[in-house]
This record gives C-alpha cells, sequence and structure tokens, in this order.
C-alpha cells in the first residue's frame, strides 16, 4: 500500500494539499501518482499569480511512460511554485509529499473544500489499482 | 560505429561523386570555408558494407512480427511500390502543367472517389501530409464551418479520455478548449459525461471508432444525434480505419469530417517518422472548407481545385499537393484489392485480433475489457502479474525482442495500468500469430520463476535496455566532426 499522510486532503485525480494556513494550501501529488508513472523526467509549472478553476489543467508532469496533467485541486491563484522541479524532477519520485511539491495555492472566495476527499478516502479509491 | 568513425584520409568512392567543379570565382571570398568540410572518406565497398550491417539491424514488417497497437503495421505489398515508382510518376516535376500530368491526376481523382466510397463522405481532399495534419485540417474545417455561420460562441472540443494525444493537441492549435469526458467500464463513452459537456459552447467532439480501447464505440448513433443537437460537428479519427473497412463507415455513423492514415490502412512502409498522407473526407456541410488543392475534372480535364476556386477553403497546407508517392501507393493498393478485398482486410484484422485475444486469454493473460469481442486490436493487462510476479508490460515488451518479435504498443491507452495494446493486422498468418502466443507464454513463465532474468532483457539486440531517464534528460544526438 503507498503511504498516504493522514493529515492531508486529496482529490480523485491523486493531487494532495496541505494546509498551510490563512487559506494557503500546497500541493503536490501522491506516492500512489508517481510510483505509475514511473521516472519523473520533467515538470512543467503552473505560473505564479495566475488563476485556476477547480479542475483546470495547470500543470504537466512527464514521465519515461508517459505525461499526465496536474489539476488543480480548488479554485485559487497560484502563489509560488517549487523551481527545484526544473532541473530535479526526480525529487517527486523521491519525496512526493516533502520536497517534491509542486506549487503553492491561495483559494478564491467559492472554494469548494467540502470536494476534496480524506486520507481514508483516498486510500479506499487507490485500493482496487494496487 | 558511425561512418565518420570508418573514415580514413584520402579513401574515396567515384560512384557517386560529381565531377569536380571549381566554383569559387563564383562565391565572394568572405563566404567562402576556411577549412575542409569534415565529410567522411570512405570507399565504395566501405560504404556498402556500412550501410548494408546497419540495415540489417532494422526490425521491420519485412523481418518479423510487429503487433504494434494502433499504428497498424501490416505488409505493404510490392506492387504498391514498384507501380508508384514508375518513371512516369517520378520524373513529373509538382510545377509540371495540369495537361502535361493528366495521368497522375487522373490517378488522384479516381483515388479520392474511391475513398469518397468507402467512408461514404462527400468530399476528399489528399493534401494533409500526414495524420495530425489530416487532424488539424479536420477541426480547422469546424472552426471555419461555425466562424462562416458567424456561430463565434462554440470554443470547445470534447475529447474522450481514450483518445490519442494528438486529438487535444489539434483541438488546442485550432485554438479551442479541451473538454474531457470519461469511458464507462466497458469502453464506451460515457453518456452522462457527455450530456453533462455538451451545449451551445460545443464546437464538436473528436471519435475513434473502433476505439483506441480496442472496442467499437457501440452507441456512436446516439452521441452523433446528443452533439448534433448540441449544434456541435463529429470529427472521427481514423487511426482504427482498417477495422471497419468496407463493413461500416464513418458517413453510416453520423461523422462530418474524418481524416485516414492511408500510409497505415492503405500501406505504405512506415513508423519512421513519414511520409505519410492524412487525407481527409467531410459530408456536405463542409465541402467549402476542404484544403486545397485536391482534384477536379471539367469537360474530361483533370485540375488541380485552388484557392480561387475554393474561396471558403481553409487553404493550402503544404507547398504542393500532399505526398504523392504515399497516395499512389494508396491507390494501388485499393486497386489490388477492390471492394471485397477492402471487406476481406477488415474480416481477417478482426478475425486474427480476436483469435490472438483468445488465445492468450487462454495462456494466462489478463484482458482490460472482457466481455467485449476485439475489434482489429485489443488490451492486456499486466496489472495483476506486475503486483505478483514483478513483470510489468515494459519487461514483457523488452523480452518479446529476445524472440524476435517486436514489442505492442505500451502503456497506451493511459487508462489501462501496465497495458499492452496489441494488433496482429489481416495479413499475419495462423502461425505467425500462434509463434506469438508461443512467445509470450514462455515469457509469463520465466516470470513465474526467474524475474531477475527479464528485468535485464533484451539480450540479443544491438542495444540492450537503455537508461531511459537519461536518454530523455540528457540526450546526445550530436556527433562532432574533428575537420581537419
Amino acid at each position: 500500500m503507498s503511504y498516504v499522510p493522514d493529515n492531508l486532503k486529496y482529490t480523485a485525480s491523486h493531487e494532495w494539499l496541505e494546509d498551510l494556513g490563512d487559506g494557503k494550501y500546497r500541493v503536490g501529488i501522491t506516492e500512489f501518482a508517481q510510483e505509475q508513472l514511473g521516472d519523473i523526467v520533467f515538470v512543467e509549472l503552473p505560473e505564479v499569480d495566475e488563476s485556476y478553476a477547480q479542475e483546470d489543467e495547470c500543470g504537466v508532469v512527464e514521465s519515461v511512460k508517459t505525461a499526465s496533467d496536474i489539476y488543480c485541486p480548488l479554485v485559487g491563484t497560484v502563489t509560488a511554485a517549487n523551481d527545484a522541479l526544473e532541473d530535479t524532477p526526480e525529487l517527486i519520485n523521491d519525496s512526493p509529499y516533502d520536497d517534491g511539491w509542486i506549487f503553492e495555492l491561495e483559494l478564491g472566495e467559492d472554494a469548494d473544500l467540502g470536494s476534496l476527499l480524506s486520507a481514508e478516502d483516498y486510500r479506499n479509491s487507490i485500493v482496487d489499482d494496487e | 560505429m558511425l561512418i565518420f568513425e570508418k573514415s580514413m584520409p584520402g579513401r574515396t568512392a567515384t560512384a557517386q561523386s560529381p565531377d569536380e567543379v571549381d566554383v569559387n570565382h563564383l562565391i565572394p571570398q568572405q563566404f567562402q570555408r576556411g577549412s575542409r568540410l569534415g565529410m567522411p572518406q570512405a570507399s565504395e565497398l566501405d560504404v556498402v558494407r556500412h550501410y548494408t550491417q546497419l540495415s540489417q539491424k532494422n526490425f521491420a514488417i519485412d523481418t518479423n512480427f510487429y503487433p504494434l497497437g494502433s499504428c497498424t503495421m501490416k505488409y505493404n505489398p510490392r506492387a504498391c511500390n514498384s507501380l508508384a515508382m514508375k518513371d512516369e510518376f517520378l520524373a513529373r516535376h509538382p510545377l509540371a502543367h495540369e495537361s502535361l500530368s493528366q495521368g497522375y491526376l487522373a490517378c488522384m481523382y479516381h483515388l479520392q472517389q474511391i475513398l469518397q466510397a468507402v467512408t461514404n463522405m462527400k468530399g476528399v481532399s489528399l493534401t494533409p501530409m500526414a495524420g495530425a495534419q489530416g487532424e488539424f485540417s479536420g477541426v480547422a474545417m469546424i472552426k471555419a464551418y461555425h466562424d462562416d455561420r458567424k456561430d463565434f460562441e462554440r470554443r470547445e472540443i470534447i475529447v474522450p479520455d481514450a483518445a490519442h494525444g494528438t486529438n487535444p493537441a489539434t483541438a488546442i492549435m485550432c485554438g479551442y478548449k479541451v473538454k474531457e469526458i470519461r469511458t464507462d467500464e466497458d469502453g464506451n463513452v460515457d453518456l452522462d459525461a457527455l450530456d453533462a459537456v455538451l451545449g451551445p459552447q460545443t464546437a464538436g467532439i473528436m471519435l475513434t471508432n473502433p476505439s483506441t480501447l480496442g472496442v467499437f464505440e457501440s452507441k456512436i448513433k446516439i452521441i452523433a444525434e446528443k452533439v448534433h443537437a448540441a449544434g456541435g460537428l463529429l470529427y472521427y479519427d481514423g487511426a482504427n480505419l482498417n477495422a471497419i473497412l468496407g463493413k461500416t463507415n464513418p458517413g453510416i455513423m453520423g461523422f462530418d469530417v474524418i481524416h485516414m492514415n492511408l500510409h497505415k490502412t492503405f500501406s505504405t512502409p512506415h513508423g519512421g517518422g513519414g511520409p505519410g498522407s492524412g487525407a481527409i473526407g467531410v459530408s456536405e456541410r463542409l465541402l467549402p472548407f476542404m484544403p486545397v488543392p485536391y482534384v477536379g475534372k471539367t469537360d474530361g480535364n483533370y485540375h488541380f481545385v485552388t484557392a480561387q476556386d475554393a474561396p471558403k477553403s481553409i487553404g493550402q497546407l503544404s507547398t504542393f499537393a500532399g505526398n504523392a508517392g504515399v497516395n499512389l501507393r494508396a491507390y494501388v493498393y485499393a486497386l489490388l484489392n477492390g471492394k471485397q478485398g477492402m471487406q476481406r482486410i477488415s474480416e481477417f484484422a478482426t478475425l486474427n485480433a480476436n483469435y490472438l485475444m483468445k488465445r492468450l486469454e487462454a495462456v494466462g493473460f489478463d484482458l482490460a475489457f472482457k466481455k467485449r469481442r476485439a475489434s482489429h486490436e485489443f488490451i492486456v493487462t499486466l496489472k495483476k502479474q506486475a503486483k505478483e510476479l514483478g513483470l510489468t508490460a515494459s519487461d514483457l515488451a523488452k523480452a518479446l525482442l529476445d524472440e524476435d518479435m517486436h514489442a505492442p504498443t505500451v502503456y497506451f491507452p493511459l487508462l489501462v495500468a501496465e497495458c499492452l495494446l496489441i494488433e496482429p493486422t489481416e495479413t499475419e498468418s495462423k502461425q505467425t500469430i500462434d509463434a506469438f502466443v508461443e512467445a509470450m507464454a514462455k515469457i509469463l513463465e520465466k516470470a513465474k520463476t526467474d524475474i531477475d532474468h527479464l528485468k535485464q532483457a533484451p539480450y540479443t539486440t544491438v542495444v540492450r535496455r537503455m537508461d531511459e531517464v537519461k536518454a530523455v534528460k540528457q540526450p546526445n544526438v550530436v556527433y562532432k566532426i574533428n575537420a581537419s
């Protein structure tokens, strides 16, 4: 079973969110997602100050197997992006929940936090695929 | 070893070299080279051996089984080559006057008619140079149609999640927003998901049928009705036309515009990136927008229809009129097969795929869509084997190379974990297909006893397992010449 930390929120499209307080969230992809993708060789980061609707494509993770879109988990504006991934995209493989974070998001007013999955819900959603 | 590394100073071959002409006096001093052009220096025999040996390293449909799903790597009859390469075709200059090109133009006109009949469309243009350009012109026509009606609010193209990656890329290139919709568990478009995205903003939908999942989209009539009712148009990606040739057609299904990969379905050697032909076909309402030039016939004379004759055309896609050689091969192939032959193509393509699918299932492989009959291709998933044995789709693909078989397409479509997309094509015999089953079964047995051996495969190829991460991140494709 892939590691799914209890303190994070999740999406069905395998993003995780960490609550940083003041309506800010840090976003990355889950351990399960990076395992499925295999060795990651390129990350296209979202632009800082860009606003996205929930489920908008806001970046791309490319591995030796495939390229996969990153979806914005909630409506909001990007406040930071992890530039280290440009030179070392493998950080997502090595440390998906920590050094491999992808961007930070300041939530829009009508952000639907209720649409996110709990760690338990997310574990249940991937159990068949493991 | 590169030919440059075999170079010996002073060694020459005269067979191909032109007579030496001193042109230095024609080129101003400042534009002349200061050093020699570091070309390899080799004898005729060196060159012959070098390139013969390179060709022997090729893995090709002419040497081995090549079940690369979605690519239709079928045998290309030699007659297509020899007839398309007649001097009368090869020596024709692309700018030769139409009065001097009646034979060639007649062939292209007739090919347009054949393709129109087999797809049941109202017009065909052979000008797109490959599948991706065919797709581009197809969606550009959808846009031109809506713009012509001053219907500027249609900003979205719907694409199923099983689509080829070129579909969303095409929609974006044409200025549209992509709306992705789900596939249900039997591999059909999810109609509820379709309903949810259809509306006055819908410009059209791009579908492949049979889909990339290797199954026929059985609700296509309902999908066409829904999309048309919303004011959108239907685009048919012809990647899998081989499966339905002569049996059913995109016209009956309700498509407004299609592209065909003539290099696949109508047989031209392909797989190295071209040349191809992405001929397009259109319904009545898109006729004015077809890309030019295409061939028309007036008073018994064949001529190119250009932008002057078709002012609403999306325009010219290249300098001339498509890849003449590929279109000629397609024409010969169509004539060789005829109407009955085309039906046999799809019959045997689907028979071979279904036979292979059942046999692989019997030796222990899991099918992605167990309940469905295969079209001309099908998907095996190694999800179970990856988990229980550590055998991934990639490992199995590499091990097949040691069995002198080309690997199927791996990790596409993205919806299915550890998948192999397998397309045997109609040109393979039962014996070849059986040999493939034996090779697959052998690898599966090996995985149960010695997975470590398979993790190092392939053993017999010139290049062993590559460091794929390094190949992507630090590609080294430049050879530096030491000019003397």
